[in-house]
């Protein structure tokens, strides 16, 4: 269905966005509608996993808050979605990172790929 | 009426004005070729014949590549009958396309939907089945129950609700809104769904 797939961006808009993976630590804004006002969200955590693919793309976004655990699924072709922020490069060993649920505190941190975060620098 | 064949693609979504999410179906509309035109004079009523999708003239018969060639087409795969066809006269080999749909305006689609086999009650009509699977119950969870008395009528009622092959029928979707037109590609984009197989045939009327 690859002919399907280019109709597919062509009804529907991709914004372009930093290059991101699991394991990443992302800060979101994301536009919320309250009734007739519009204002922007901070969604900062670490990304489980990108699902899908060209405008159908999703990506999971997970933090603690207040002792809780907080998952959320952005559609990266959402009119939405503002910004993704990258605030660390995560070293990870799979493409979904299901494993952090069961994980808490310290057992829950991922290691930091100082690798990518020069090449970033450079860049 | 107005109206066109096409070819479901697929189904999709799209973000409307208020940021949803709408799922909707792709369907490549036309372009379509008149091949016939039908006057009340002459068979009794008015209509036009429209043909869609090419095929090669060795899978075509003698009578039909006559036809097709009155038209100065090639042959075609799908081809029906449009009555009291609305807008301007048409002629023999006139091209309708899909700039004949217009963004936001309701169309119906007609389309055979996907064969489902032999199917059960419960799925062929919506019977709620049996229910709870205790109190002595088993082997008639999806079962139709009675279907009828006894020695009056001592027989069952005709049109009696059973099992049986369920889908492969035509059915008609009405008013489904046209969420975007590419009329250079010959695509059309509804919201919901239309009956069939992606590759199914369907008729797009208005």
């Amino acid at each position: 269905m690859d002919a399907f797939k280019t109709i597919e961006s062509e009804i529907k808009e991709l914004k372009q966005f930093p290059e991101f993976k699991a394991g990443d630590t992302v800060n979101v804004s994301y536009k919320i509608k309250e009734g007739e006002k519009e204002r922007v969200q901070q969604f900062q955590g670490v990304v489980l996993q990108r699902r899908s693919n060209g405008v159908n793309e999703t990506f999971t976004v997970r933090k603690i808050s207040n002792g809780v655990g907080v998952e959320r699924i952005f559609p990266l072709s959402s009119p939405f979605l503002e910004e993704i922020k990258i605030l660390k490069r995560g070293k990870v060993r799979r493409a979904r990172l299901f494993y952090l649920r069961e994980k808490s505190g310290k057992a829950a941190r991922i290691k930091e790929d100082y690798r990518k975060k020069e090449e970033k620098a450079e860049a | 009426m107005q109206g066109l064949i096409g070819k479901k693609l697929g189904m999709t979504s799209v973000y409307n004005a208020d940021g949803r999410n709408i799922p909707c179906t792709v369907i490549e509309a036309g372009p379509c070729v008149v091949t016939q035109i039908k006057t009340s004079d002459k068979e009794g009523y008015d209509a036009i014949q429209i043909a869609y999708d090419d095929k090669k003239e060795k899978h075509s018969n003698a009578c039909e590549l006559g036809h097709f060639k009155k038209a100065k087409t090639t042959p075609k795969r799908k081809v029906i009958e449009v009555r009291d066809f609305d807008g301007e006269e048409k002629n023999l080999g006139d091209l309708l396309t899909a700039e004949m749909f217009e963004e936001g305006e309701w169309v119906d689609v007609v389309g055979t939907t996907k064969g489902k086999g032999f199917q059960g009650v419960v799925k062929r009509h919506g019977f709620a089945g049996v229910g709870g699977q205790t109190h002595g119950q088993h082997n008639r969870q999806r079962k139709p129950g009675s279907i009828g008395a006894c020695s009056t009528p001592s027989r069952v009622f005709k049109g009696m609700r059973m099992g049986g092959r369920t889908g492969n029928d035509r059915v008609k979707v009405a008013n489904l809104r046209v969420l975007k037109v590419l009329a250079d590609k010959n695509l059309i984009v509804v919201k919901g769904s239309v009956p069939g197989h992606k590759g199914a045939y369907v008729i797009i009327e208005k």
